[in-house]
C-alpha cells in the first residue's frame, strides 16, 4: 500500500527532469499510474468486502509516534477505487484536453501528486498522517486551480482555495492533536477503544467543532462553500476529479472516518444536520439560477456534499447506508456531467446553457453520456441514482417521528431542485435544434468521449444490478461508518411504498421545473443585489481589511530609515528592562563594595568621554568614524583589563574591519546633513540617557545580585574532561553550541550573498521601474 | 594613488598576519583564539593588501572569488558534524585522533570546525568588503 501512496509521488518527481519527453506521443506511459493502481485495489475487492482488512505499518518518525501506517478497510477501499478509477477517466481525458498545452507535463505532475495526496489521506490510520496528506490535497489543489497562472481570475480562485482550505486544515490539526491528546493514541484504528473517554470528555464539543470546521471547509458547506464555484476556474478534468468526485469529498470522509468514534451523539448530529441541510436546500436553489454549465454543476455539487453531511449527521443504520451509496453515486454522474462539460466548452467554447442546444446531432456518443447521467442524477428507476435516492428518503423517514416531515420535505426540495439541475447540465444543451454556429462541430477524439460515456453507464449498470454493487462496494463502507453490521443489501424493487411515492414526485416535480425554469441575466442580477450579504463578500472584505492593517503596520514599523529601527529596538528594550528592574523591586547600591578605580580605567574612561563628544559635535563624517573607534578600542581595553583576552581579540578586529568598511563607503555617501529637526534631537538624546541610566541600573543590581556559578562551573570543568579543551570560550563554540555556531556561519554566508547580489545586481534599463 | 611603504611594508605584513591567523585558529581550542578570531584576522590581512595593491592585485593573491570560500567553509564544518556518524555516534561528537602532535596538540573535530568557521568568516568579510570596493557609481 506504501508504494501505491508514493507512486504519484515518484511520478510528478520523475516529471521534472523527463517532462518533455513525456509531453509528446510517450505521454501514454503517464496513463499508467491510475490503471496499475486502479488493478491495484480491484484485487483487493474480494478480501475487504468478505469483511477483511489490510494493515501495513513502515516506521517514519519513531520518535513522535507519526509512523506510515496504513489500513485499508471498506470505506477506504470505497474512496481508493473512486480516486483511482476516476483517476484513469481523467488521466485518458486530460490527455487529449490538454493536449499541446506548454504546462501538459507541469499538469500531470500536480494531478500525480494530487492523487497519491488523497490515496495516502484515504488509507492513512495515522491521525498525524491523515493530516499531512490533507494539507497536500489542499496544496495540489491550490495548484490545479490556477493552472492557467497568466489569468488573474484564476490566481484569486486558486488563493482563496487555498485560504479557505488551509484555515480549515488548521482547525483540523488542533481538533486532531487534541483529540489524540484525550485518547492517548494517534492511531485512528485504536481510537475506537476510548469512544466513552472522548465522549465523556469535557473538551469534546471542542474537538468536534474543530473537526467540523475542517470538513465543512473542504467539503465547502455553507458558510465556507463559495470557494467551490471559484474553483471551477480550473481546468475541466481538474473540477471533474477534483472539485466533484474526491477532494470535496474528504470532508466527507473524514466525518465518516471518526462516525463511529464521535459519532451518535447531540453534539455530532445537530450541527451536521443543521449545517448539512441547509447548505443542500441553499445549493440546491442556487443551482437553478445559474447559467454557466460549470456553475450549475458546482452548486450541485455542494449541494449533494450537504446531503453526505446531513446523512452522517442523522448517522442511523439507513442514514449510514444511504450515505455509502450516494458516494459512489455522485461520484459516478457528477465526474462525467463535468466531462461533458468540458467536452462541450472545448468545442464550442462556450459554457453558457442559454445558447447551447441541439448538439445532439453533431455530438451524439456525448448526448448519450450527458442523458444517462442526468437520468442517474434524477434517480430514474433502474439507474444507480434511483437507489441513492430511494436510500436518503429511508434514511428521513427512519427518524423519530417529530422529525420525518421536516427532513423529509428539505430532503425533497433539495431533490426536486437537483433533477432539474441534472437535467440542465446533461440533457438542455443537446436537446432543441441545432443553432447555425454550431453546426461544423466535429466529435472530439474517443479518448474524450468514451470516459464520461464509461461513467455514465457504470451509474446505470450498477442501478440494474444493485445487488452486486451494494456487496462489493458499499456493504463494508457502510459498516466502517457506522461501526457495526448494517446489513445493507441493495434491491431495486422495495415494493409500493412512501418511499416510491415520494421518488416519483421528486421526478415529476424536478421535470416540471426544468421545463419552466429559465435562467437568465435577471436571475443573475437579483442573486447579485444579494452579494453583500454574502460569506464570500464578507470573508472578501475582511481580508481587504487586513491587508490595509498589515500596510499600515508595515508602513509605520517598517519604514525604511536605519534610524528609526534603532530607535524602536532600543525604546523597547528601555520599556522590557524597566519593567524587569522596576518588577524587581528596590535597588541598593553598596558603594562601599565597589572596587577602587585604578589609573588606566580613568584614563580609558576620559579618552572614551572624549571620543564621544567629538563624534556628536563633529560636522564631518570621517572625524565621526574615527571617534566610533577610538570608542571600540576603548573598549577593547576593558575587556582587557577585565581579563576577556578572547573578547578583546575579537572586538578589536572587528573594529578594525568596521572601520575599513566605513572608509570605503565614506566618499559614496551624500554630504553630510543634519536632516532631524530640534525636536527630534532632543528625543534622542532622551532616549539615549535613558538606555545609559537603565543600563548602569542593571550593571549595579547585578553587581548586588548573588553570583551564580552552577554554569560556569560546568563548562570549566567539562571543556577540559570532555572536550578536550582549556579554552572554554572556544570550546563552547566549537564543541558545546556547535549547531549554533554552524547555523552562525549559515546566516554570516547568507548576509554576504546578499550584499553580493545587491551591490552586483545590474538590472537592465528595461527593469528599472 | 599607491604608497610605496605601504606596499612594501604589506609584503612583509601580509604572510606574517596570515601565519598569525593560523597560529590563533589552531591554540583556539587551548589559548585565546580560534577560527573567529583568526578567520578576522586573515580577513585584515587581505584588506591591509587590497589598500597597499588595489582590490584586483588582492583578488588575484586570493586566486578564487572570495565567495567561493563560503561553501568550502559550510562544507567543512558540516563534515566536522556529521563525521561521527559515520561509526554511529551522534552528530557533533567530537573525535580525537590518538596521540598528540607538534604545534596543534591534539587533533579533532573541533579543529574542523573551527576551520571551516575561519573559512567561513574570511570568506564572508572579504566577499563584503571587494564587492563593495569594486562597486562603482
Amino acid at each position: 500500500m506504501l508504494l501505491t501512496v508514493l507512486a504519484g509521488f515518484i511520478t510528478s518527481i520523475f516529471i521534472i527532469p523527463f517532462g518533455k519527453i513525456l509531453k509528446s506521443k510517450w505521454s501514454v506511459l503517464l496513463m499508467a499510474l491510475p490503471v496499475v493502481l486502479f488493478l491495484y485495489y480491484t484485487r483487493l475487492i474480494p478480501h475487504i468486502s468478505s469483511g477483511g482488512n489490510l494493515l501495513e505499518s513502515t516506521p517514519w518518525i519513531p520518535s513522535l509516534g507519526v509512523n506510515l501506517d496504513f489500513r485499508l478497510d471498506g470505506l477506504s477501499l470505497l474512496f481508493a477505487l473512486l480516486i483511482t478509477g476516476i483517476g484513469i477517466a481523467i488521466y485518458f481525458y486530460a490527455r487529449t484536453y490538454l493536449k499541446g498545452h506548454p504546462y501538459f507535463d507541469r499538469f500531470f505532475g500536480y494531478l500525480s501528486l494530487f492523487m497519491s495526496a488523497m490515496l495516502g489521506m484515504v488509507l492513512a490510520d495515522n491521525m498525524l498522517l491523515l493530516f499531512i496528506f490533507w494539507e497536500l490535497t489542499s496544496i495540489s489543489s491550490f495548484f490545479l486551480i490556477g493552472f492557467n497562472n497568466t489569468e488573474p481570475g484564476s490566481r484569486k480562485s486558486a488563493i482563496t482555495a487555498l485560504s479557505v482550505t488551509g484555515l480549515g486544515g488548521f482547525f483540523l490539526l488542533a481538533g486532531l492533536i487534541l483529540l489524540g491528546n484525550i485518547a492517548g493514541t494517534y492511531s485512528i484504528s485504536e481510537l475506537i477503544h476510548s469512544r466513552d473517554v472522548i465522549i465523556g470528555h469535557p473538551l469534546y464539543p471542542l474537538v468536534l467543532g474543530l473537526l467540523f470546521m475542517g470538513a465543512f471547509t473542504k467539503s465547502a458547506q455553507f458558510p465556507f462553500h463559495f470557494w467551490l464555484p471559484g474553483a471551477m476556474k480550473a481546468p475541466t478534468p481538474v473540477s471533474a476529479y477534483l472539485h466533484s468526485a474526491t477532494m470535496v469529498k474528504a470532508g466527507i470522509y473524514l466525518l465518516a472516518r471518526f462516525s463511529p468514534v464521535l459519532g451518535n451523539t447531540p453534539e455530532w448530529s445537530y450541527p451536521l444536520m443543521i449545517v448539512g441541510g441547509f447548505t443542500m436546500l441553499f445549493a440546491a436553489y442556487h443551482s437553478l439560477l445559474r447559467t454557466d454549465l460549470k456553475s450549475i454543476l458546482a452548486y450541485s455539487t455542494i449541494s449533494a456534499l450537504g446531503i453526505l453531511t446531513f446523512l452522517l449527521g442523522i448517522g442511523t443504520r439507513e442514514a449510514v447506508i444511504a450515505a455509502s451509496v450516494f458516494i459512489l453515486v455522485h461520484a459516478l454522474y457528477k465526474a462525467a456531467l463535468f466531462l461533458i462539460t468540458g467536452i462541450i466548452d472545448h468545442e464550442t467554447h462556450t459554457r453558457d446553457i442559454t445558447q447551447l442546444s441541439g448538439l445532439r446531432k453533431v455530438l451524439l456518443p456525448v448526448a448519450l453520456a450527458g442523458l444517462l447521467a442526468a437520468l442517474s442524477s434524477a434517480g430514474v428507476p433502474l439507474s444507480f441514482g434511483f437507489i441513492g435516492k430511494d436510500l436518503i428518503y429511508e434514511a428521513t423517514l427512519h427518524t423519530p417521528s417529530s422529525w420525518i416531515f421536516i427532513l423529509t420535505t428539505l430532503a425533497l426540495i433539495t431533490n426536486i431542485c437537483l433533477v432539474a439541475a441534472g437535467f440542465m447540465a446533461g440533457i438542455k444543451p443537446f436537446a432543441g435544434p441545432l443553432p447555425e454556429p454550431f453546426k461544423k462541430i466535429h466529435l472530439p477524439y474517443t479518448s474524450m468521449w468514451l470516459p464520461p460515456l464509461i461513467l455514465a453507464l457504470g451509474g446505470i449498470l450498477l442501478g440494474i444490478m444493485p445487488d452486486y454493487a451494494g456487496s462489493l462496494f458499499s456493504l463494508q463502507a457502510a459498516n466502517a461508518i457506522f461501526g457495526a453490521d448494517t446489513q445493507l443489501h441493495l434491491k431495486i424493487w422495495h415494493g409500493f411504498n412512501t418511499v416510491l411515492v415520494l421518488s416519483l414526485v421528486t421526478l415529476a416535480a424536478g421535470t416540471f421545473i426544468y421545463m419552466i425554469n429559465k435562467p437568465g441575466k435577471e436571475r443573475l442580477n437579483f442573486v447579485k443585489k444579494l452579494n453583500h450579504l454574502s460569506p464570500e463578500y464578507i470573508m472578501g472584505k475582511s481580508v481587504d481589511a487586513f491587508f490595509r492593517f498589515s500596510e499600515w503596520y508595515t508602513g509605520k514599523f517598517h519604514n525604511g530609515y536605519l534610524r528609526s529601527y534603532h530607535l524602536q529596538i532600543i525604546l523597547f528594550a528601555e520599556a522590557l528592562l524597566a519593567y524587569k528592574l522596576w518588577l524587581s523591586g528596590p535597588i541598593e547600591i553598596d558603594f562601599f563594595s565597589l572596587a577602587m578605580l585604578s589609573v588606566y580605567e580613568v584614563a580609558i574612561v576620559a579618552i572614551l568621554i572624549g571620543a564621544l563628544i567629538m563624534m556628536l559635535t563633529t560636522r564631518t563624517r570621517l572625524t565621526a568614524v574615527v571617534s566610533m573607534s577610538v570608542i571600540g578600542y576603548c573598549i577593547c581595553l576593558m575587556f582587557v583589563f577585565y581579563s576577556a583576552p578572547d573578547l578583546a581579540m575579537t572586538q578589536f578586529t572587528i573594529d578594525t574591519l568596521t572601520t575599513v568598511l566605513f572608509v570605503l563607503v565614506l566618499y559614496k555617501l551624500p554630504p553630510f546633513l543634519n536632516l532631524g529637526t530640534k525636536k527630534e534631537r532632543y528625543r534622542d538624546i532622551a532616549v539615549s540617557l535613558i538606555f545609559g541610566i537603565i543600563l548602569c541600573m542593571v550593571a549595579l543590581q547585578a553587581h548586588h545580585e548573588p553570583i551564580v556559578t552552577a554554569t560556569s562551573n560546568f563548562y570549566g570543568d567539562a571543556a577540559y574532561t570532555e572536550a578536550k579543551g582549556k579554552n572554554v570560550v572556544n570550546v563552547i563554540l566549537v564543541d558545546f553550541r556547535g549547531i549554533d555556531t554552524l547555523f552562525e556561519t549559515v546566516v554570516l554566508s547568507i548576509g554576504a550573498i546578499g550584499v553580493y547580489n545587491l551591490l552586483r545586481l545590474r538590472l537592465k534599463p528595461s527593469e528599472k521601474e | 594613488m599607491r604608497s610605496s611603504i605601504l606596499q612594501t611594508a604589506t609584503r612583509y605584513l601580509l604572510p606574517i598576519l596570515l601565519l598569525f591567523s593560523v597560529f590563533l585558529l589552531l591554540r583556539g581550542h587551548y589559548y585565546p583564539g580560534g577560527g573567529f578570531v583568526g578567520g578576522l584576522v586573515a580577513s585584515i590581512a587581505f584588506v591591509l593588501h587590497s589598500f597597499a595593491n588595489g582590490t584586483d592585485a588582492s583578488m588575484k593573491l586570493l586566486g578564487r572569488k572570495p565567495l567561493s570560500l563560503l561553501p568550502i567553509g559550510l562544507g567543512i564544518a558540516a563534515f566536522s558534524v556529521v563525521l561521527p556518524m559515520f561509526w554511529g555516534l551522534p552528530p557533533m561528537t567530537g573525535l580525537w585522533l590518538k596521540g598528540t602532535f607538534p604545534i596543534v596538540g591534539s587533533l579533532g573535530t573541533a579543529l574542523f570546525f573551527d576551520l571551516g568557521v575561519y573559512l567561513v568568516v574570511v570568506g564572508v568579510v572579504l566577499t563584503i568588503l571587494f564587492t563593495i570596493s569594486l562597486t562603482d557609481d
